[in-house]
This record gives C-alpha cells, sequence and structure tokens, in this order.
C-alpha cells in the first residue's frame, strides 16, 4: 500500500452552525483541503468519495446533493455508507487499483439540523426484534458498558478518567468545542441515562466538515514535502444481532486492527506505535478500542489509563486531539477528525499539543449503536 | 493501466415480485447461497463484501445495510456500502472490482437488496425525501414529475414519437416472459402501452417499471484465484461512473452527459474503441422505457434520438444486431432498485458464459451494463467481457 | 444460468396477504425531523422570495447567472461574486402533467408542472415550479410564462410564495 494523504481541509467545529448550509461548509473545507494540496479539482482528482448516511442528513439518496460544493460535477462520485474513515480506505483502494492519481474524501456532520437524533438512533435497530422497548437508543450501551466491566474489572472511575483527559487535551486544541477542566466526580455525579451509563458517560454533538485528499505515492511526492502515508488499513463489521454479541470485547477492531497491523509491518504496538486517535463516543468505548488495538493488555486499558499511561505525555498518547469529548462528536466525520490529528501530528504542525519525535499512528473509528463496524489505518510520516 | 484484473465467477438472483415474505436479509442470504453454489464456493473463501441497496425510507431502517450484513455474508468480515441512488446496482460491482482490481483482495461478493414493499402508504412516499427541502419539497413532487419532464425534452427535442417509444416497453415485457424471476412478463403490444392510464403526461402506466421486493449477488475474483474455481470466468474489464450537478433544473435533461461520461471512462479502461461495433449486447437502465433508449444513446450505441428507431426496427430484439436489455430488463423483470441493477449485470454474466438459456442471445462477446440514479444526476457502467 | 438453477427463492404476497393477517407484520413510524440551515446563498433567495422577488448569483469567471443561487460556481470551483435579480418572467423549458399525488394516489385534475428557464439568468437555468391559469392542451415547450405571486402579507419566504405560472 502506498498512498499517502497530501492534503487536509476542515471548517472549524462548533456545536451548532445556524449561518451556512452542508453545502457551504463543504465548499469551505474542500476548497483548503485542494489549497493544502496544490490540486485544482476540476483538473487534477480523479474521483471524490461521500461517507455519509441518509437519517443523518434528512434526505433520502444524500449522494445527489454533493457533487457541485466539492468540484465533483461530472466526475466520478460516490457515497459510502460507514464512516470518514472507510471514506478514506475506499479513496486508498481506488487509488491503488492504478487508475486513479489522487482521490479526495469528504464527511461532515450537521447534527444541528436534526431536531431527533435519539429517535433516528432507534431507527437503526432491528424492527421486529430491537424496536419496541420504547427505552433511550443508549440502553445498547449501557449492556455493553456493564459486560466490558463485569469482565475486565474495570471501574466506573476508570471510565470517568476518560472523559476527564479527553476534555482536558482539548483545551489545546483551538477546533475544539467541548474543552473542559473537570473532574472523576463531575462525570460520576451526573444524570444516570442507562445505568451505568450517565450523561457525562455519552460523547456531545457538533457540526463540522472535513475533506483529506490522498494520492499514489508517485503523485505524492510530486504534491508534498510531508506526505503522511497510509501503512495499513482494515475494516469489519461484527454480527448486527445486539443478542450474540461478545459485549466484553470489541470484535470488529480486533479483527481489522489484524488486517491493518499485517499490512503496516505491525508486530508490536505498544513499542511501534507512538500515539492513537481512537472512537471514544461513549467513555467505556475508549477503554475498549485502546485494549482491541493491542495497546495494553485486555484488562488493563482502565488502570493503565488512570495511571497516566495515555496521557499526552504517557508511553502511548490517546485521543490528544480531544476525541469526541473533547473536539465534539461529529457522528460520521469524527473518523477524519481523528485522522486529521494524526496527520498534523506527523507534519509536527499540532502546535501546543505536539507529540514529540513521532512517526507511526493508529486512527481508529466505531459507527455507534447499534453498530459493531468500525475501522482502523496506520499513518505514518516515514514510507 | 489496472493492477488486477477482476473475474466474475458466480452469481445468484431471487424471484422479483411487488411484495416478497422474505425479509431483506433473507432475500440477501438466499441469492448469496445461489451465487457461492454457483461458483462451487462458500462463504469462507470470501474474504470481501460490497453491499448495493438503495435508500434507507424502503426497507424502514435508519443504516439498513448494517442490519442487513448477516444475511449478505458480511458477518465479521470488511464489509462497505457503496451508494449512488439508482444507480447504485450496477455500482455495487463497481466497488467490488475495486477491492480487488487494487490486489488488496482475492475475492469480493457483491450483494444488493430492495425491499420496497414496506414503505407505507406506498413506495413512492421514500421518493418525497429525495428532494432538496428548500426549494423543491414545498412543491410537494412526485418522483414521476421529473421523468415525465425529461422524456418530454427528450421526445421534443428530437420529434420521436410516443409509439417508438413505446415499442421498448413492448419488447423488454416480451423478453421478460423468459426470465424465471420476471415480474411484469407479458405479451403486449404499442396500442396496450399508449391505451394505458396516464401517470404524469407523457408516462403511462405501462411506460413505467413496478416496485418491487428482491436480491441479487455476484462474486468477483482476482485472475489466478479465478482460475482455480472455474475455467469459464468472465471479465469485469470496464468500469465507469460520473455524477452530474444537483441542480438538476440548470441542466439540458435531453441527453445523459454522466452515462457518456462514465461510459466513455469504463471503454477507455476495456480498450473499447468503436462501441457499437465492439458490444455483443447491452443493458441499459430501463425504469422508463424512454430510459433505455436514452441510455442507448449516452452508452453511445447510437445517435442522439436515434435509439427509439432501433427497437421500432427491430435491431436490439435478441436475434436483431445490437441485442438490448435481452433479460426483459426493470419493465420486464421488475424494479427492485440496486437489486434491478445488479441483476442486468448477472445478465450479462450468463450471456457471455453462454448460459442464458431462452434469453441467450448469439455470438455473445462483450456486454456492458448501465444504471443511473439519484436526480437524473448519475451514470454507472461496467463492461463484461468472456 | 436457466440450466444451473431450478428454483427461484421468495415467496409472493398479495396486499390482501397482510391486511387479513396471514402473514404478520411490525408497524413502526419513525420521528425523524429536521430543521435544516438555509444557509447563506438559500437564505437570501428565500428572503427575496418574500419580497417578490427572484435573486441568482454571477459568477464572473463563466459569466453565468445562477437560480437557485449558491456561493460557489460548480463549473469553475471558485466563489460566486454578485447577488443579480431576475425577472419575473421566463419561457417553458419542459413541462408535464401530473395525474398522481406524491403519495402515487390518483387525482382528477392533473397539476400542470414545468422547468422554466428564467429570464436575465443565463440559457437553460431554470426553476422547478407549476402552471396555473392555463388550458392544459396550451402548454407547450418555449411558452413564455409570468410568476403569479401570493399577496405581499401571505408570504412566508418560501418557493411556494410563488403560487404558479400562468401564460404571457
Amino acid at each position: 500500500m502506498t498512498v499517502a494523504i497530501v492534503g487536509v481541509g476542515y471548517t472549524d467545529v462548533r456545536s451548532t452552525t445556524p449561518d451556512v448550509s452542508f453545502k457551504e461548509s463543504m465548499f469551505e473545507a474542500a476548497v483548503k483541503a485542494y489549497e493544502d494540496a496544490g490540486v485544482n479539482p476540476r483538473k487534477d482528482i480523479g474521483s471524490f468519495i461521500t461517507a455519509a448516511e441518509d437519517y443523518y442528513e434528512g434526505y433520502s439518496i444524500f449522494d445527489e446533493f454533493v457533487p457541485d460544493q466539492l468540484g465533483a460535477v461530472l466526475r466520478p462520485v460516490c457515497t459510502v455508507g460507514g464512516d470518514g474513515l472507510l471514506g478514506l480506505i475506499t479513496g486508498a483502494m481506488q487509488i491503488e487499483t492504478g487508475v486513479f492519481d489522487v482521490v479526495a474524501v469528504e464527511a461532515h456532520s450537521k447534527a444541528s439540523d436534526i431536531l431527533t437524533l435519539e429517535n433516528i438512533m432507534t431507527f437503526a435497530f432491528d424492527p421486529v426484534y430491537n424496536r419496541a422497548f420504547d427505552a433511550h437508543p443508549f440502553f445498547v450501551a449501557g449492556l455493553e458498558m456493564r459486560r466490558f466491566m463485569h469482565e475486565t474489572k474495570t471501574s466506573r472511575e476508570q471510565c470517568a478518567e476518560v472523559v476527564v483527559k479527553n476534555r482536558r487535551n482539548a483545551i489545546d486544541n483551538p477546533a475544539a468545542v467541548y474543552p473542559a477542566k473537570i473532574t472523576v466526580d463531575d462525570v460520576l455525579n451526573s444524570e444516570v441515562i442507562a445505568e451505568p451509563l450517565t450523561r457525562s458517560d455519552v460523547s456531545q454533538m457538533a457540526d463540522g466538515t472535513y475533506v483529506i485528499v490522498l494520492a499514489s505515492e508517485k503523485k505524492a511526492k510530486k504534491l508534498s514535502d510531508k506526505p503522511i502515508w497510509m501503512k495499513g488499513l482494515g475494516w469489519c463489521s461484527d454480527t448486527p444481532w445486539l443478542e450474540s454479541r461478545e459485549w466484553g470485547s470489541t470484535v470488529y477492531t480486533h479483527l481489522a486492527k489484524e488486517r491493518a497491523y499485517k499490512m503496516a509491518g505491525i508486530t508490536n504496538p505498544r513499542k511501534q506505535i507512538d500515539f492513537a486517535e481512537v472512537d471514544d463516543w461513549f467513555s467505556y468505548k475508549e477503554l475498549q478500542h485502546i485494549a482491541a488495538l493491542g495497546l495494553c493488555e485486555k484488562r488493563k486499558a482502565g488502570k493503565l489509563l488512570q495511571k497516566g499511561s495515555f496521557n499526552r505525555d504517557g508511553q502511548t498518547p490517546v485521543n490528544v486531539s480531544g476525541g469526541r469529548f473533547g473536539v465534539g462528536n461529529l457522528l460520521e466525520a469524527s473518523a477524519l477528525q481523528s485522522v486529521l490529528e494524526c496527520v498534523l501530528q506527523l507534519r509536527s504542525e499540532a502546535g501546543k499539543r505536539q507529540i514529540k519525535d513521532a512517526t507511526t499512528a493508529v486512527a481508529q473509528s466505531w459507527r455507534g449503536v447499534p453498530t459493531g463496524t468500525g475501522c482502523v489505518a496506520v499513518l505514518s510520516n516515514e514510507l | 493501466m489496472v493492477k488486477k484484473r477482476v473475474a466474475v465467477i458466480g452469481a445468484g438472483i431471487t424471484l422479483f415480485r411487488r411484495r416478497l415474505q422474505e425479509t431483506g436479509k433473507e432475500l440477501s442470504h438466499y441469492a448469496v447461497e445461489m451465487a457461492l453454489d454457483s461458483a462451487e464456493m462458500t462463504r469462507d473463501d470470501i474474504e470481501s463484501v460490497v453491499m448495493g441497496t438503495a435508500p434507507d425510507a424502503f426497507d424502514g431502517i435508519h443504516m439498513k445495510a448494517e442490519n442487513l450484513l448477516d444475511g449478505a455474508g458480511g458477518a465479521r468480515k470488511p464489509y462497505t456500502r457503496v451508494f449512488v441512488g439508482g444507480g447504485t446496482g450496477v455500482f455495487a460491482p463497481i466497488g467490488g472490482w475495486w477491492h480487488v482490481a487494487s490486489g488488496l483482495f482475492d475475492t469480493c461478493l457483491v450483494v444488493a437488496e430492495e425491499k420496497m414493499s414496506p414503505c407505507y402508504p406506498h413506495p413512492q412516499t421514500a421518493f418525497r425525501t429525495i428532494w432538496d427541502p428548500i426549494i423543491t419539497r414545498p412543491l410537494e413532487p412526485n418522483l414521476v414529475w421529473i421523468f415525465a419532464l425529461e422524456m418530454q425534452r427528450y421526445m421534443q427535442i428530437h420529434n420521436i414519437p410516443k409509439e417508438h417509444i413505446a415499442a421498448i416497453a413492448v419488447k423488454n415485457k416480451g423478453n421478460a416472459l423468459d426470465h424465471p424471476s420476471a415480474q411484469l412478463a407479458a405479451k403486449i403490444t404499442v396500442q396496450d402501452v399508449l391505451d394505458s392510464e396516464v401517470m404524469v403526461w407523457p408516462v403511462q402506466r405501462l411506460d413505467i417499471s413496478p416496485p418491487s421486493d428482491g436480491a441479487a449477488a455476484m462474486i468477483l475474483a482476482s485472475e489466478d484465484v479465478a482460475r482455480k474455481y472455474t475455467d469459464d470466468p468472465v471479465w469485469l474489464d470496464g468500469v465507469g461512473w460520473s455524477l452530474d450537478s444537483a441542480y438538476w433544473t440548470n441542466r439540458d435533461l435531453y441527453f445523459p452527459e454522466y452515462v457518456a461520461t462514465a461510459a466513455r471512462m469504463a471503454y477507455k479502461m476495456a480498450k473499447i474503441h468503436n462501441p457499437r461495433k465492439e458490444i455483443s449486447l447491452a443493458e441499459p437502465y430501463d425504469p422508463f422505457d424512454y430510459k433505455e433508449a436514452h441510455h442507448t444513446e449516452g452508452l453511445l450505441l447510437a445517435d442522439k434520438g436515434g435509439a427509439p428507431k432501433l427497437t421500432v426496427e427491430g435491431q436490439t430484439f435478441r436475434d436483431g444486431d445490437q441485442p438490448i436489455c435481452p433479460s426483459g430488463g426493470l419493465l420486464g423483470v421488475g424494479n427492485p432498485i440496486a437489486a434491478a441493477g445488479l441483476m442486468k449485470c448477472c445478465e450479462c454474466f450468463w450471456q457471455l458464459r453462454n448460459e442464458a438459456g431462452k434469453r441467450q442471445v448469439p455470438k455473445a462477446e462483450t456486454a456492458v451494463a448501465q444504471a443511473w440514479g439519484d436526480l437524473m444526476q448519475i451514470g454507472t457502467v461496467t463492461v463484461f467481457r468472456r | 444460468m436457466s440450466e444451473k438453477f431450478k428454483e427461484f427463492p421468495g415467496t409472493p404476497l398479495s396486499s390482501r396477504d397482510i391486511k387479513s393477517g396471514k402473514v404478520l407484520t411490525f408497524k413502526w413510524r419513525p420521528n425523524a425531523k429536521y430543521a435544516w440551515t438555509v444557509g447563506i446563498a438559500y437564505g437570501r433567495f428565500l428572503e427575496e422570495l418574500k419580497n417578490g422577488r427572484i435573486i441568482g448569483r454571477k459568477c464572473r469567471e463563466c459569466s453565468r447567472v445562477l437560480v437557485p443561487p449558491r456561493m460557489f460556481c460548480e463549473q469553475c470551483f471558485r466563489p460566486t461574486d454578485e447577488w443579480v435579480f431576475v425577472k419575473n418572467t421566463g419561457r417553458i423549458n419542459t413541462f408535464s402533467l401530473s395525474y398522481l399525488d406524491a403519495d402515487a394516489r390518483r387525482i382528477k385534475t392533473p397539476i400542470p408542472v414545468a422547468v422554466i428557464d428564467l429570464d436575465g439568468a443565463s440559457p437553460g437555468i431554470g426553476i422547478l415550479h407549476k402552471l396555473g391559469n392555463v388550458d392544459p392542451k396550451r402548454i407547450h415547450i418555449g411558452m413564455r410564462v409570468r410568476a403569479v405571486w401570493k399577496p405581499a402579507k401571505q408570504r412566508e419566504g418560501s418557493i411556494t410564495d410563488i403560487k404558479y405560472w400562468e401564460p404571457i
């Protein structure tokens, strides 16, 4: 795999964006990304990909409304029903076929347009088996959290530390919406949503748009002095049946990671991976994902996080950007927020939150309840 | 130019009907089983899965591909949903193509499913939400409006009589009599089409394909792996896709430029220089009879405005010079949106393998399948070779 | 195919099978509600509709006047440059008569609809709308039409502030 990220563009992340339409936000992010990559979309970009789902947009066939503001009219354009990282992986595969030199990938959140987000999440549940409970859709997270804590002997406090760390990290990220200095008690004392999950264990929604430009090896070397190479890619979907999931672990991350690490030649992730941006839709998810990525022993994620191993100055910094908790939950676009952070860090452009001497990073995503679907990408500034 | 040559080694299809008892998962599963059986493979031989399925609003499930994935054989595998509206059915094998052509996977299972019947009061209701909510939805449009507007423009610019367009519906519904999955196979006449009830002028009942439930599946493999399973692979040698502007009222609808752009891309990849001579049969997308003609022109298989005449003269029949929609198309076999597009690709596969039975076109060497969708906006094209 | 496959799976049902309860169904009405941000371009467009005017955006590079307006030119991929009012009149690009409502139910009096190329916008730049005050048999491509507005007090900043378009 010799595909590189050669351009990134993004809007401010905000809790709400009543002033601009999603098209206008996409235009802004696209202009910035193409400028960063030094490409003209009308001439240089071979294919365009959007990661989106109809019900997050309030349109059927959202694909219809994407080409104009990306400079993609009468070009190969498609939508993948997945998160931004799946879009990026799709773009990398398209380049690897040898047919395209440059591909652009877009994902965004306009969560503030959605008035009934919880109801839409419930609408993703199996109609016959799982919809009739009339419970908040995060009951699934409550079930998973309980089983995970039980199997790994992880404490509530350890889960809460994830929120404390990520919101603290966000203080140094100018793009973040929810930076804060809070305590474990603040998290534990917030209202219960689905025992043991509290309101503060859930990341808050935000709006933001990302465009990333990919290029083949040959083209990347021409376009960029700091190409970030996509060394390993993996993605996987676990069974959709809630009733037969392995709640304690995240099978999708395990399987996706195996593929990505194999491709990237990662045999000892704790040594070879300098930092990680993982999905943290819920507090406990970050711990699950850290363990599944092999960044610690299976049951130790909570304990090590508490000790500071995943802090910015720890052994393997995790979510230095602030993640969904600190930056804001951007639905399918959070995965590209993770990729963006990896790119900025690996280019040494992360400002106050720069990690020293980082060469290899992993970005990992999850699509939220009720799915068992996620991606893993290993990124490096060395070919 | 393409890193790895991609072969088709198996295909399967369910019945297409207005309502089927099976769920979307079950339909997907049946189509996949048929495809695997036909290639003498099991799910363990499958390394990746691509799902094509049109709006969630039909099945009534947000992120419906997540729900369908176990039926499609995608559990615990790399699984991707690709989505380009009505163009999705032919786009799904294009998605499969990049999985294999990139060298990342040796096999990819491509599944397309549509379960339109759950949407009440009518599948049409789902189409209420495909429009721009700010400037179009307040007018309460019906999906057929835009086709009627396009058909009108096409007929007027080229001065095409309705009879010539109706001949396409007659041909396809007749062809479908030989398709075992067909929903609306019938022996009808041009007069029947012209006498059928007006829906949105100039679109009449028999000009239009029905809403349907159904699924189809196809197995792709890299060249070396394909040879292990079959001596008779069909090659997916060209793919193309192109999306035009969302502002469709700012475009001249008389010619589908997006199909032409996609076709040029696919032909270039497949090294086809003279499509009219080199392509033995075509399966252009025909949710409406005029659409087959419109798309035949987009595929550069006829002059602009010249396609309807080919059918009137009989050239597009199975025994003609340029067979078009030998399957019976969406007009005859039915239109479970994404599954209908993949049905066209399956037809190319069976034709090129000489397995199309009564529908067999003589001397089939190269076939093209095409679908279209979004707001009269996307063209998806695949070129198959034996 | 025909030789290899003996059976084609699927169990057809009629609507009667469902209504009579022969097969069971699970009913669910999604609660999916949105408040779409109109943004800069549509925001001004809707405001001007309220004022009884139609506004577009011009791209200086390709010199096109675009309606509905957008802040970017999709051909040149650059920001559009200025607001331009276009006329209340235009020419029918294509038309239809709909005997179906939005849920595909039949209606007695067909709705005439058209794409109308606007005077003052670039050639081929049109909008979708309804026709009114016209004999359906007389409608033709190229017919000149003008917008019929709702009374100013009833306008609310919507595409339906134009009631319909009538022949000139």
